[in-house]
């Protein structure tokens, strides 16, 4: 018997605080996999958003640093600017990267930082505990819209790849789903090529992964899974958006 | 019958999600109602293990990373 499948070595041994079913952990594995085939671990500084993700230093076996709320690219840039050399990769939730955190990732882009933005979009606020985000589908029922979200009250959800991928320094710009393991390798291809992408100094690149949050959801978690590719998946259309040649 | 594939369980960091059971194409794996792990769930185990094929889709779409998967 030949091991085919076992826990990439830039995870550490730490087991996952996040809940049973949370996309979370798969896109963690999928970012550690791809760093350690791309052979970047020790090269590698991680920034860590305020979110459920907060621990991740716990989790990634590399340099890492928490940044403050949103101020995740900021962090990235400076360090990127300081040793070109790095990798550098930002780890970011939806309510993070697109509410507080909006204005630095679009200048982020819109300077062509070269570093890698994981963004996990699961349409809520996770850690605080279900409160509507900018990424929200409209109808959804979250502790801060008990009535459903409405395009009259709280406006329109945004679509963060395709408004990122408009600026000239976007790169590589790509929206996946961890829902099926056919979506989960889509995920892992397009995260390798974003890193890829940085090393070969073409700008920022940014990797949406649609994922399912099934405590603040209320879904169960397969179910949560099913949610997301017949609801997510259907407003936030998965594929490359935008790739920039060299 | 050859044995094609096997699935090891980490016991201790399976929460129950269920989602190895709903995406195993052949039906290899269930949730262990007899036992409780240290985390407060029922962990799954393979209770067909005669039927695994070693396609590692449960130990892809583990959150936890619970799984490991041998072919022979």
């Amino acid at each position: 018997m030949q091991t085919v499948f076992e826990r990439p070595k830039s995870l550490t041994d730490h087991p996952f605080h996040y809940c049973p079913g949370c996309s979370h952990g798969v896109v963690h594995r999928l970012v550690a996999e791809c760093i350690d085939e791309l052979g970047l671990r020790e090269n590698t500084i991680g920034v860590y958003a305020v979110g459920c993700v907060v621990l991740g230093h716990r989790y990634f076996n590399m340099d890492c640093i928490g940044a403050a709320h949103g101020r995740a690219p900021a962090t990235a840039t400076g360090i990127k600017r300081m040793d070109p050399e790095k990798t550098v990769f930002t780890y970011q939730g939806d309510g993070d990267l697109a509410a507080i955190g909006m204005a630095e990732i679009v200048h982020a882009s819109a300077r062509g930082e070269n570093i890698t933005v994981v963004f996990v979009n699961n349409g809520i606020y996770g850690m605080t505990g279900g409160q509507i985000a900018p990424t929200t589908l409209l109808g959804e029922i979250t502790t801060t819209s008990p009535y459903g979200r409405k395009a009259s009250v709280e406006g329109y959800p945004i679509k963060v790849a395709e408004l990122l991928a408009q600026n000239e320094g976007s790169a590589y710009i790509a929206r996946t789903s961890v829902s099926s393991p056919a979506g989960v390798i889509q995920t892992k291809k397009a995260i390798k090529k974003a890193f890829q992408v940085q090393q070969k100094k073409l700008g920022f690149s940014l990797v949406e992964v649609l994922a399912a949050c099934p405590t603040n959801w209320g879904r169960a978690p397969v179910e949560a899974l099913k949610w997301l590719d017949e609801n997510m998946a259907v407003y936030y259309p998965v594929g490359e958006i935008k790739v920039k040649e060299a | 019958m050859t044995v094609k594939g096997r699935v090891l369980f980490d016991s201790e960091r399976c929460k129950a999600c269920g989602i190895c059971i709903a995406f195993c194409p052949n039906e290899v794996l269930a949730l262990d109602e007899s036992h409780i792990n240290g985390q407060g769930y029922t962990p799954a185990y393979a209770q067909k293990p005669e039927a695994c094929i070693g396609c590692k889709i449960c130990a892809m779409m583990c959150p936890d990373m619970a799984i490991i998967v041998e072919r022979a």
